[in-house]
């Protein structure tokens, strides 16, 4: 292709490549950089990684980040180019679990790995990802890559001719190519799958321990020789486009953990005003530089309630894409609220970007919880489960009455209320009481209830005074 | 370009006032949206822009150029935008040391002093030049933005002696105008962005400030837009005019209402 010459300049820009692509009209994934818009990616020419998916708002293209529950959050995925920040929560008991999730979701998707950390070796890491699980029943979509199978084309069935077009069904996924995986933690990821996986290791002890010959630059020597890490593999392994030969475009999943902690050298969690205090914001934006100009994504956790400087906080999260914040309830007051029972800790969704847009995908549920049960981390809105326990208390069907407290029992004192009133009552400061009304309506002959609640006014056709 | 908000700053393309300096700043929001705005409105206008983006990559401002109205890379290529790519650019000086001064030299330094290749890099940009060609209407800096530049270590008054430095020159020597988004850290306690940003509120012409709401997110009603009129240049006109409208962020267009207006609550 004419497009294969121009960039076999090997110039960096995906600005010129862009160009160039263009007008050749040309939509194959490999072509164009990695924020390319996929407007017109309807065509079927379209060549796609696996493991990713294009965003439904504006074609970014997106990887999975191992939680499924997470992925809906944050609009689909993580966009590919982009820094997933996790604010670990106090104890450091959950947010490695994300960050194994991440890992995970990359082996399973075939993705290249780079695991970053200061504290434990990153094959030890590999060792402890969760297992993916292969039970259908936590399978939510069709499989639509098993379908797309070919067929062996062996015996022709005469009787049961309509069973021959049905596809095969695989032994065991092993590499999936479908977009968001469930995993076990309570089980370790098979040996073999870290054998076929692609992954680059960064221990900063044995980085750290070379003769280091580095300029001054303000940069910590660990944040400097992880950058030079970072960038030596996405050059040498071709993920900035840099080197057209390669047929199969990946992805490189990048893992930094407790990036900020001491451990990487930097005093920023240690005292308010240091030395090095624009380190860590100069690495993340050098980070975002070379992210943006290649084919990764990355996952960084970050003890913030560390720092003590806030307005440090606060500029790391304007440097970062996504930022999601765990807290847990362990040794907090809210372990003892009763709306927090069943759950271990909120999680913030703290910023979202815009990213070739003017709007963002946003929920609008901003309570979340999550919850870590023997196998799965999951998410959920933590009004469902107060709901879930009024209604035990306050079945639907029947209609109640709310007495204020130090009212008296006379006509006119006792307000008509349906279970959503009964429900805001409880919230309310006063203390009411609710009496149950009247018998639940007759069932109709589908089952359905067709009012909520109400007095028995028109049920014989004549007004009933309520009765007592 | 928005014509809701050129309606309420009571601008066009074509009468554009020169000679400005418009300062963004936004306030536990992102206002973004501002720098879209100016940049497809002073390209409209047939300004000759430069373009220092330092947070987002050039696809990413085309692509809502393009949602705008305004082709950016059609801009660049004609010769009416320049733009400086902080994140590529500051990549390339970060891993490959460059002999000729680079504007994001102070990415390498300890102490990064000050500012000079970037302003050098501005002016060499805006310089008018007198060929026969269709000049274009005044030189356009647009900043995206000054709080990236505190956390890459440069310090607030260095910031400030480059704004000071372009203003001169941009807006009193060539009759141009500057337009610069900062951030507000509120209540987080940043000297630095404080120092920055009341130095640059004293400054400027016009503030626009977007804030988010303060009782939270809402779905209909994004945020608040805060406008600033001072420096009125006749002694007549009231000074220091304010106006506060509310606005929603749809896929192409802000709408924007009066306060407690919106259309999703009447």
């Amino acid at each position: 292709m004419a497009a294969a010459g121009t960039c076999g300049t090997g110039t960096r820009s995906t600005g010129s490549m862009v160009a160039a692509a263009s007008t050749n009209n040309v939509t194959s994934f490999q072509r164009r950089g990695p924020r390319a818009s996929g407007a017109d990616s309807g065509c079927s020419r379209l060549v796609s990684i696996a493991g990713t998916r294009p965003s439904v708002r504006n074609g970014q293209l997106l990887v999975s980040t191992g939680l499924p529950a997470l992925d809906q959050l944050l609009g689909g995925g993580l966009a590919v180019g982009t820094v997933l920040l996790i604010e670990e929560d106090k104890y450091n008991i959950y947010s490695p679990l994300l960050f194994k999730y991440f890992l995970a979701e990359g082996i399973v998707s075939g993705h290249a790995l780079l695991v970053a950390s200061a504290k434990e070796d990153p094959a030890d890491i590999l060792q402890k990802l969760p297992a993916p699980l292969i039970d259908d029943s936590y399978k939510k979509e069709c499989d639509e890559d098993v379908c797309s199978h070919k067929m062996e084309p062996d015996i022709k069935m005469k009787i049961a001719w309509r069973y021959q077009l049905l596809p095969k069904m695989e032994a065991g996924p092993v590499s999936s190519s479908r977009f968001g995986h469930y995993y076990d933690i309570s089980k370790r990821i098979p040996q073999e799958l870290i054998e076929t996986s692609k992954w680059h290791g960064f221990f900063l002890p044995e980085k750290i321990s070379s003769a280091f010959n580095v300029e001054s630059c303000s940069l910590t020597p660990g944040y400097m020789k992880l950058l030079q890490f970072i960038q030596n593999i996405i050059y040498k392994e071709g993920f900035d486009g840099s080197n057209p030969q390669k047929k199969q475009k990946n992805i490189l999943r990048i893992g930094i953990q407790n990036l900020g902690s001491p451990l990487w050298g930097d005093d920023i969690c240690c005292t308010e005003n240091c030395d090095t205090s624009h380190s860590l914001t100069k690495f993340l934006y050098i980070l975002r530089g070379l992210l943006r100009t290649s084919l990764s994504a990355c996952i960084i956790t970050m003890p913030t309630h560390l720092i003590q400087n806030k307005a440090v906080i606060a500029r790391v999260t304007n440097l970062s894409d996504t930022v999601v914040g765990l807290e847990s309830f362990i040794g907090s007051e809210k372990e003892t609220n009763p709306l927090y029972k069943d759950y271990h800790g909120l999680i913030h969704i703290r910023q979202i970007p815009r990213l070739n847009n003017l709007i963002y995908d946003i929920s609008d549920v901003k309570d979340l919880a999550f919850k870590l049960k023997k196998k799965l981390f999951t998410i959920e809105w933590v009004q469902d489960n107060y709901l879930r326990q009024e209604r035990n208390i306050y079945p639907p069907g029947f209609s109640y009455l709310l007495k204020q407290k130090d009212s008296a029992w006379g006509e006119g004192s006792l307000q008509h209320s349906t279970f959503l009133m009964s429900f805001l009552a409880k919230a309310t400061a006063f203390a009411s009481r609710l009496v149950r009304h009247c018998e639940p309506l007759k069932q109709t002959g589908s089952g359905r209830i067709h009012q909520a609640a109400g007095p028995r006014l028109w049920h014989d056709g004549r007004r009933q005074e309520a009765q007592f | 370009m928005f014509p809701e908000l050129n309606n309420l700053l009571n601008t066009t393309p074509e009468g554009a006032e020169q000679g400005k300096l418009t300062l963004l700043c936004d306030a536990k929001t992102d206002g973004s949206f501002l720098v879209h705005h100016f940049l497809s409105f002073y390209l409209k206008a047939n300004c000759k822009v430069c373009f220092v983006a330092l947070v987002q990559s050039f696809s990413h401002y085309n692509m809502v150029g393009q949602k705008l109205g305004v082709s950016l890379t059609t801009a660049r290529e004609r010769g009416q935008l320049v733009v400086l790519e902080g994140l590529k650019s500051a990549v390339d000086i970060f891993f490959r040391p460059q002999e000729e001064p680079h504007p994001l030299q102070f990415l390498r330094e300890a102490n990064a002093g000050d500012l000079q290749p970037l302003y050098a890099f501005v002016r060499d940009a805006l310089e008018p030049v007198d060929c026969g060609e269709a000049a274009w209407r005044c030189p356009v800096l647009l900043v995206d933005d000054l709080s990236v530049l505190l956390s890459l270590g440069v310090g607030p008054v260095a910031v400030l002696d480059f704004v000071h430095y372009c203003r001169a020159t941009v807006c009193r020597e060539w009759k141009g105008n500057v337009v610069a988004l900062v951030h507000d850290s509120g209540d987080a306690e940043d000297e630095e962005s404080d120092v920055l940003l009341n130095g640059l509120s004293h400054q400027s012409h016009l503030i626009l400030r977007a804030e988010g709401l303060a009782t939270g997110f809402c779905k209909d009603v994004h945020g608040q837009l805060r406008i600033l009129w001072r420096r009125p240049l006749q002694p007549t006109t009231p000074r220091d005019r304010s106006l506060t409208y509310q606005y929603k962020i749809q896929d192409k267009s802000v709408s924007f209402f009066a306060k407690g207006m919106s259309p999703a609550v009447l």
